[in-house]
């Protein structure tokens, strides 16, 4: 664009050496694009295929750009260098108002497109699932009165403490600290916090939702792909932030309902919260580093489940 | 305007930068010299940071450590530093560039300054009390930055809030001043449109910092008074709510991006010129884009927390962040005009704006992709906005201020600093920040979440590497130090305009005297950066540089 000079009339050969470089910046820009999937996770829920494609096209789009300036960098510093001891000045251009329009309305025009990608992108996923249904937490529900159960979706309660995630089944009496789902079946989660902020992000599924203590929050997905993964929280939580993380397995419909029948039949027992077995550790070495929020009592639940398994992202 | 008679007589010299000095010129360097002890200082914590996190285990320190320092290395960097070295770069350039002896209110100016090192003391004094300091992130977001486990009155987050309090107060005071000052001092003929870049940006900066500033003072009391007077503004348990604090912190803490970039833009728009020996391309638009900058910033904060707000907040905010990257794009596209069919000359200030332009870049793109909701959901939180943010504040703020700092560095020392170790600390910079901050992205995308003091084995490889580059950085400051301090004791004498550049500033001795031009300040007849237009830029202006000449040789 800004490859041509405002004020001289460029000649063919450098108009062709620059369509050439353009054509040259558009391939390794599409190349890119391409390359950027390979920087995300699997894709395991119906929603990472549409935030990973906007991503591509905004790296393939950002690729181009970032080519042209440093390509007008490197050209000036290649061929605007002044002579050694050249003292003087360079033509005085202090503007050019069709450059200034163009490079104003180009832009623009782009980022309202990224933008209107997006919000197609966004409203798809509103589809899929009315995401954050956000209401206070009520005592009626609490007890059990569940509007989810007249759903086709899965119904799983996800509880967030410093530092543990439990997951319960209602109407099937079972609980985990390990994070089961459906391949393919809609599933619908209740975000509650007992404490803190905690952030729940599951990268292969490219969603992530905020827990906030004081509300429960709805939010729908479908998971694509069976394997086993992470979710962390994504929310500061306090000293055992980075060790609150779970395994999410994704199952057949066979083996996920053999799965709660199975925890269902098995006893309750402490779950799994890394932050109880690091604090009893640090307690009996005596004293290190500063005080900190005693981690809750690993929840009871029907199976703890592992997150020490080698995980697919 | 100013006052200076009622000012006690300036002690001589060196003496007078460790006392309370009225003179912008020595508050600034003050300011900025303050401003580096807290770099070097938050630096460290950044290389320990690093150090626990070149293993996946939490090996090093304490997990209650690893937060404080993250936290304390993000509030010590912001309030402490780039704040106060910026509002140096102010004190040192507004009242020379615009012909005024001194800022309009000199001693709320200095009484500004004197609170950095309070409030300083404040947050470096909370790692000896028995809670420890502050471990819940520069955010500090409740309800967790209210969790008190020793009970105690005077714990870490308390100093922690006091200090941010402090320094919210200092910049109001010093905000207050400098829009003052450029709108009342200027020299006569000094229209708008004849006014430096970096004016106009420091103008628009300080207008920020008035607007969005009392929203997180208000925001942070009530924070004050949730963890001391047991108060339920954000207790979800006593009624209060937790996303609250978030729209207030955010409210100021994203228009303070624009704070601390804004001048940096003002330092590109200036010294592109210089070395370039071309007007800057375009100046009415540049200096208009940054107030469309500030209207524009003032509406964007909710894209901090796309992830915890309703659907309708996210398209919203998501089209005016994206239309932010229109007049800074227009930035961008006018120093690359005035680069182009230049005179170029890469000096060490030069070789600073273009690294520091091509950084910014770089996290303008990164910034648009977190600007469109479904990929902030995935990356929100994660190392990408680490390494998207260290782009924006390292990458280009820091560089940019180094090149201020080179290039102004003879005009208020006298001396010159040495190219080679310039050009030595440019190079190591240039290849630990982006060492340092490229592979945060990769890990980000992955799904690693910022804040962590231990990760699953799998980002092992990008946190090695950005390891290295962490250390590369911490080394990359020594030429530079070394630069300082061994120039401003025995460089080179400096004559008024080594850079042979226009401005101002550059008809005044180096160092300039005091109150600058004092009773002569010369009428200003002509727009900045007229290089290579053979007209002057104030009247009498052969008059006054033969004057300086002269008494350069005759000294």
């Amino acid at each position: 664009m800004s490859s041509s000079s405002p004020l001289r009339r460029p000649g063919s050969f450098s108009l062709i050496a620059l369509a050439l470089w353009i054509g040259l910046m558009v391939a390794i820009s599409i190349w890119m694009a391409g390359q950027a999937q390979h920087w995300l996770p699997v894709q395991a829920s119906n929603a990472a295929p549409l935030v990973d494609g906007l991503f591509r096209f905004e790296t393939g789009v950002g690729s181009f750009v970032f080519l042209g300036v440093v390509s007008v960098v490197a050209w000036t510093l290649l061929v605007h260098r002044a002579e050694k001891y050249d003292e003087s000045d360079a033509e005085p251009i202090e503007g050019n108002t069709r450059l200034e329009v163009i490079w104003t309305v180009i832009p623009l025009v782009l980022v309202m497109a990224i933008a209107w990608y997006a919000i197609q992108v966004n409203t798809k996923l509103g589809v899929l699932g009315p995401m954050e249904h956000i209401h206070p937490r009520n005592a009626q529900e609490e007890l059990g009165g569940y509007l989810g159960d007249r759903l086709p979706a899965e119904q799983v309660e996800v509880i967030a403490r410093q530092w543990s995630w439990e997951f319960r089944y209602p109407g099937r009496n079972v609980s985990s600290t390990e994070l089961h789902l459906e391949l393919d079946r809609p599933v619908t989660f209740r975000l509650v916090s007992e404490d803190v902020l905690h952030g729940f992000y599951i990268p292969a599924f490219r969603l992530k939702q905020d827990v906030i203590p004081g509300r429960a929050i709805n939010f729908n997905l479908t998971p694509t792909r069976v394997g086993r993964f992470r979710l962390r929280d994504s929310q500061f939580s306090g000293t055992w932030f980075a060790a609150n993380q779970a395994d999410v397995v994704v199952e057949s419909a066979d083996d996920h309902a053999s799965w709660l029948k199975q925890g269902a039949a098995a006893p309750l027992q402490s779950g799994l919260s890394p932050a109880v077995g690091e604090y009893a550790d640090r307690q009996a070495r005596g004293p290190a580093g500063w005080p900190t929020v005693v981690p809750a009592p690993p929840p009871q639940v029907n199976v703890p489940g592992s997150n020490s398994l080698p995980h697919d992202a | 305007m100013t006052s200076t008679a009622l000012v006690p007589e300036p002690l001589p010299s060196w003496r007078r930068y460790f006392g309370f000095s009225t003179d912008a010129k020595v508050i600034g360097i003050q300011y900025i010299v303050v401003a580096f002890f807290f770099f070097l200082i938050a630096g460290l914590l950044a290389m320990i940071i690093r150090g626990e996190l070149l293993t996946p285990a939490s090996d090093l320190v304490d997990r209650t450590v690893y937060n404080g320092l993250y936290t304390m290395h993000g509030t010590i960097m912001l309030f402490l530093f780039t704040f106060p070295v910026l509002n140096g770069l102010n004190n040192l350039l507004i009242p020379p560039m615009i012909g005024a002896p001194d800022m309009a209110f000199p001693r709320l100016n200095a009484v500004a300054f004197w609170m950095v090192p309070v409030f300083g003391f404040l947050l470096i004094a909370s790692f000896f009390v028995p809670s420890g300091p502050a471990t819940s992130g520069w955010w500090s977001y409740p309800p967790v930055s209210l969790q008190n486990p020793l009970g105690q009155l005077i714990n870490g987050e308390f100093l922690w809030v006091l200090a941010v309090a402090l320094s919210g107060i200092s910049s109001i005071l010093g905000a207050v001043n400098f829009v003052t000052t450029i709108l009342r001092m200027r020299a006569p003929g000094m229209g708008f449109f004849r006014m430096p870049v970096f004016c106009w940006t420091a103008l628009a900066a300080q207008t920020l910092q008035l607007i969005g500033l009392p929203a997180l003072t208000g925001g942070a009391v009530m924070l004050l008074m949730d963890l001391t007077l047991g108060t339920s503004f954000y207790r979800p348990e006593g009624g209060g709510d937790p996303v609250l604090y978030q729209h207030f912190f955010w409210f100021y803490s994203h228009p303070a991006v624009y704070v601390i970039i804004l001048p940096v833009f003002g330092i590109f728009s200036e010294l592109f010129p210089v070395y370039s020996r071309k007007p800057l391309f375009g100046y009415v638009y540049v200096a208009v884009a940054s107030f469309i900058i500030v209207g524009l910033g003032l509406v964007v904060w909710v894209h901090h927390i796309f992830p915890s707000v309703a659907q309708w907040m996210r398209n919203l905010f998501m089209v005016t962040t994206m239309l932010i990257a229109v007049p800074t794009g227009v930035k961008v596209f006018a120093w690359l005009g005035t680069m182009w069919r230049g005179k170029i000359k890469l000096t060490t200030p030069m070789l600073f704006c273009i690294g520091g332009l091509i950084n910014f870049v770089f996290a303008g793109i990164t910034g648009v992709m977190l600007a469109t909701v479904p990929v902030d959901i995935h990356v929100s939180n994660t190392y990408f906005v680490v390494g998207h943010f260290h782009y924006v504040i390292y990458g280009a703020a820091v560089m940019g201020i180094f090149a201020a700092i080179y290039h102004w560095f003879p005009k208020f020392t006298g001396r010159m600093p040495y190219e080679g170790l310039g050009k030595l600390h440019f190079v190591l910079t240039f290849l630990g920040a982006n060492l340092n901050f490229l592979p945060m992205h990769p890990l980000g995308l992955m799904g690693m979440p910022r804040r962590v003091s231990s990760y699953d084995p799998e980002f092992a490889f990008w946190n090695v590497l950005a390891s290295l580059g962490a250390f590369l950085l911490g080394v990359s400051i020594i030429p530079f130090l070394l630069n300082m301090i061994s120039s401003w004791v025995r460089g080179p004498r400096a004559n008024h305009n080594p850079w042979n550049a226009i401005g101002l500033e550059w008809l005044l001795p180096s160092p300039p005297p005091e109150d600058n031009f004092g009773d002569h300040v010369p009428t200003v007849i002509s727009r900045p950066y007229g290089y290579g237009k053979d007209e002057p830029l104030v009247e009498h202006q052969a008059e006054i540089e033969r004057a300086l000449t002269f008494a350069e040789v005759t000294r």
